[in-house]
């Protein structure tokens, strides 16, 4: 699979680090959240067939971290 | 020598060249140019192996990788197993022997060499076939970087079998030499086909000094593929099909247009198809009578030619047991006739390979007019598929479904293609083949559908019969296709009798799914030069020498080679380590921690960040101070410990474990680049640029204050857990007043190509007090005995600061920090966790670690198990530490520990074996 990195271009795979779903933001204030939203935060992650927001670390590359969106039955990345 | 069904002339092969080679432990002798198989049936050897599970004697099949039958153990140059003999080249000096379905490992490793090679192209075609070849021609007429890939000693594919338009062959072989950005491969197959067009292929090189590599893995990357790859014939079911001397129809004229070999002198001809005429004039041509062709489409084929055909008829029986010698017809109405035959040619139809196209993410689909699976549409990947892998079998389509895949795919680099003679056949029309899977009247137990794995149509009934209802199950329930060959001659013809035992269409029921690797590929291949010492990067410190030269043994940590202890004349490890431990108790000890992970973290919000990062407090450190800290995962779950030391407002340089180093630098940029962006920080690894030698023991400060005459080493002068810039034995060094066994200890830091200098002096000035090197071993020891954990050995990511007892260093004054929330939630709070304890043996047994740890004996639900087990000098005795469930309620308890052969009891105590009141830290 190549994988665009927005700083060295398209990279085969095997350069990067999976960093799973995108957009899992650490909660803005996490003593407001009850047992199980927290724990929603911490264990639960959308398990898609089809396109999914994931994230990436260039880490043999550049390693920066980024976003894109792949379709999980394909591999093929979105735009 | 004679090779007694070797024609006079024609083939492919080297008639100046015999080598001589030794099969199931007869010699023969062969030509250049031959495989194995067709060098047995020049010497009319066709029994080469036995039924995996009949034992039943079974000949070669076919003339390529889809050979079923025909595996060898080559014993000689080297042992390699299960080869097929279709696809071995002969060469002088081999020895092998045939397989009843398993192979022998060498015992020795293997000395060859292996290699890798990344290549990038615009088009990459697999195949070199008439479609194959036409498709490179066109498109390195372009100019573009094509890399053609082909199985064979020599380009041509199914042309070599019908000895057919060679002369065109060798021309588009010499324009792609001449082509600078055209590469041929034989001797090549692609085997794996992965996203983004990334084929993988491997390539043997025999006969290349011992230097060099004797296969080579190709990883292509390519921006276009054409899939030429062709079709292999398959079999038909029906009673005896699998005695020697059955054998596919086209792989037979191969034997005698490509390697100028009779496989028979009289021929019985079973077919679906038309293709089988094209055979049976060839071998007819050579030599071998043809008595008669049993062709199953009622209206018969295209033409008598001169054949006695037969419309209708099928095979009843084969006799024969080492090989064929009479082949009984029966027709439609049930008269039977026994022919006299050592050869059986059974054409049961083509399929297309699809092989690669499958695993490219393309779909095969049953096409009832060529009655096989074809390539049904596109697929994602930037690829093409011309020839007979298309289901196209006319020549002439192959080579302009090729020349126009070529044609394509040079537009699609952005480049424009030339004109290219192609071969231009006469092909008259023919009749179109039937698909017939079964034949009637045959013993089911006796009609063979994978040949390798043993599998008849009586197994397949049984799987049916146990209410198997897809292609998949059965595949698995029955092995068929599980075997070397994964079905290349068998897969459709499983599927088409599995359709007809449920009643429901072939194309219903499908196929079962293709997976790399395509052909079998050695794991050495695969491993190419990552092997032995290339396998993983060694990391060794600045004093790996010394510590070599002065007897260490090593312990691997991470990639890092670290001294475990330095056993003297005539001592055993465990008598080392109490000896170097009691030097660090009673004297002064010295090791080299510089594998310890060193981060560097910078500037304004560095403070703010590592509060985040860490349970504890680190913004309120005073500058030449240092915090032991505590980090966590956001569950809460301890990640790494280590200190940190404040160098300046801005500045600060952290440590972690030796083996976590990489993780701890990648953690802290997650979080910065991820979750906060705006923080002004720069996180950089200097774990190789310190050399930090510890020096501990009652007797260190005076070893340093020897070396260090300018710096204040007094007890109030210099406080734990502080530092010190200073110079040590004339180096300028960081000292830091830090302890990892209990005892007076500094760790002093200097540049890497200081480490010797101060190493050596440190060893000169201790020389009074007895200073002794120590390693990772009695390191161990020395923090167990103060109950010290180590992440990753005491705990396995399932366990809190608060489990470890390190409740002290979870802040409860910062606002929030990673992990922090997860202390709350009910499953971390509940008291009944398990807890880090000492135990002490009752009876002085050294606890093997990871020894349960039972409350009773007969109970069988573990409390806990053993973590880390030591004997210690200072205790004189045993000790060990365990994660417990409710452990620090237990204290006094006893519990039993599991071991290989009964149980043994432990008392249970407190994690702090050693000076709990910490009276010896400051000497």
């Amino acid at each position: 699979m190549l994988l665009p990195c927005p700083w060295c271009g398209p990279r085969d795979e095997s350069e990067f680090h999976y960093g799973g779903q995108a957009g899992v933001a650490y909660p803005a204030d996490p003593d407001a959240l009850s047992d199980e939203q927290w724990a929603r935060y911490l264990f639960f992650r959308d398990n898609p067939r089809g396109p999914f927001r994931e994230r990436w670390c260039h880490s043999a590359g550049c390693r920066r971290w980024f976003t894109l969106v792949r379709d999980t039955v394909t591999n093929e990345v979105l735009p | 020598m004679s090779q007694p069904f070797r024609l006079d002339r024609g083939g492919l092969v080297d008639r100046d060249s015999s080598p001589a080679f030794l099969f199931d432990g007869r010699e023969y002798e062969g030509h250049r140019g031959d495989t194995l198989a067709s060098a047995l049936l020049a010497n009319g050897v066709h029994r080469v192996s036995s039924g995996i599970r009949t034992g039943r004697p079974r000949g070669i099949f076919a003339a390529g990788a889809e050979e079923p039958n025909a595996i060898v153990q080559i014993d000689e140059p080297f042992p390699e197993p299960m080869l097929t003999a279709t696809t071995v080249e002969l060469y002088d000096g081999l020895v092998a022997h045939g397989l009843r379905g398993r192979g022998r490992l060498a015992g020795d490793p293997d000395p060859g060499r292996y290699d890798a090679v990344h290549a990038h192209c615009d088009v990459l075609v697999v195949g070199a076939g008439p479609a194959g070849l036409a498709a490179a021609a066109v498109a390195a007429s372009s100019g573009a970087r094509v890399v053609v890939v082909d199985d064979q000693i020599r380009a041509g594919g199914g042309l070599l079998g019908s000895g057919e338009h060679l002369d065109w062959v060798d021309a588009v072989v010499a324009d792609l030499a001449a082509a600078p950005e055209a590469r041929l491969l034989t001797r090549t197959t692609a085997f794996g086909y992965y996203d983004d067009n990334y084929v993988v292929a491997v390539q043997r090189r025999p006969g290349l000094p011992a230097h060099r590599a004797r296969e080579r893995i190709w990883r292509i990357r390519a921006r276009r593929v054409v899939l030429a790859t062709g079709a292999y014939e398959r079999s038909l079911a029906f009673a005896d099909n699998d005695r020697p001397g059955v054998m596919l129809a086209g792989a037979a004229r191969t034997y005698v247009n490509r390697y100028a070999v009779l496989p028979g002198r009289r021929a019985v001809v079973l077919t679906t198809n038309d293709s089988a005429y094209a055979v049976a004039r060839d071998l007819r041509a050579a030599g071998v009578e043809i008595a008669a062709i049993a062709d199953l489409r009622p209206g018969g084929g295209p033409g008598a030619d001169g054949f006695e055909v037969l419309p209708g008829w099928v095979v009843g029986t084969v006799a024969g047991r080492d090989r064929v010698e009479a082949v009984t017809l029966r027709s439609p109405g049930g008269t039977e006739r026994r022919l006299e035959a050592d050869l059986l040619l059974v054409s049961g139809g083509w399929n297309p390979v699809g092989a690669l196209f499958s695993q490219a993410g393309g779909r095969l689909a049953y096409d009832p007019g060529l009655a096989a699976f074809r390539p049904d549409g596109g697929c994602r990947q930037a690829l093409e598929v011309a020839g007979a892998a298309s289901g196209a079998y006319p020549l002439r389509d192959c080579l302009e479904q090729g020349a126009a895949a070529g044609r394509r795919a040079a537009e699609a680099a952005g480049l424009v293609a030339g004109e290219v003679v192609l071969p231009e056949p006469a092909e008259p029309a023919g009749t179109p083949p039937i698909a017939v899977w079964t034949l009637p009247g045959g013993d089911p137990a006796a009609q063979w559908v994978d040949l390798q794995r043993d599998v008849t149509v009586a197994d397949l009934a049984r799987a049916t019969g146990t209410g198997m209802r897809s292609a998949e199950h059965v595949k698995r329930y029955t092995t068929a296709g599980t075997a070397h060959d994964q079905g290349k001659t068998s897969g459709t013809l499983t599927s088409g009798v599995t359709a007809e035992l449920l009643g429901v269409e072939v194309g219903a029921l499908g196929g079962t799914t293709f997976r790399p690797p395509f052909v079998p590929v050695t794991f050495a291949a695969l491993a190419g030069r990552d092997r032995g010492m290339l396998f993983d990067p060694v990391r060794v410190t600045a004093l790996h020498a010394w510590h070599e030269a002065n007897g260490a043994l090593f312990e691997n940590v991470g990639q890092w080679k670290r001294p475990w202890y330095y056993p003297r004349a005539g001592e055993d490890m465990v008598t080392a380590v109490l000896r170097e431990c009691r030097a660090a108790r009673e004297g002064v000890a010295m090791m080299d921690a510089s594998t310890l992970g060193k981060i560097d973290v910078r500037g304004p919000d560095a403070a703010l960040f590592l509060d985040r990062l860490y349970t504890n407090m680190i913004s309120t450190l005073a500058p030449g101070a240092i915090r032991y800290g505590v980090m966590c995962r956001p569950d809460g779950m301890v990640f790494d410990d280590g200190t940190v030391i404040r160098l300046a407002g801005e500045h600060f340089l952290v440590t972690t474990t030796t083996g976590n180093a990489a993780a701890v630098l990648d953690w802290m940029e997650e979080w910065l680049q991820t979750e906060w962006p705006h923080l002004r920080v720069h996180c950089t690894s200097v774990t190789e640029q310190w050399a930090t030698v510890a020096l501990a023991g009652p007797r260190s400060r005076e070893v340093l204050g020897a070396l260090a005459p300018d710096l204040d080493v007094s007890r109030d002068g210099f406080g734990f857990m502080t530092w010190r810039d200073a110079t040590v034995a004339g180096l300028s060094a960081r000292v830091c007043r830090i302890s990892f066994s209990g005892e007076l200890a500094y760790e002093i830091n200097v540049s890497w190509w200081d480490a010797v200098t101060l190493w050596e002096a440190l060893l000169a000035a201790g020389a009074p007090f007895g200073i002794t090197p120590y390693g990772t071993e009695a390191m161990h020891v020395l923090r167990a005995e103060k109950g010290y954990p180590i992440i990753g050995q005491d705990t396995d990511g399932t366990v809190t600061p608060h489990d470890l007892g390190l409740g002290w260093a979870v802040s409860r004054k910062k606002a929030d920090f990673t992990g922090r929330r997860s202390f709350s939630r009910t499953d971390t709070a509940r008291p009944d966790r398990k807890q880090l304890v000492g135990l002490l043996p009752d009876d002085g047994t050294l606890l093997p670690e990871g020894s349960h740890l039972l409350a009773a004996p007969g109970e069988t639900s573990a409390l806990g198990h053993v973590t880390s087990s030591y004997h210690s000098a200072a205790l004189g005795r045993t000790f060990a530490l365990a994660l417990v469930r409710g452990g620090r309620g237990l204290l006094g308890r006893t519990l039993w520990a599991t071991l290989d052969d009964g149980l043994t009891p432990v008392t249970v105590t407190g994690s702090v074996l050693y000076d709990p009141e910490g009276a010896r830290r400051d000497g």
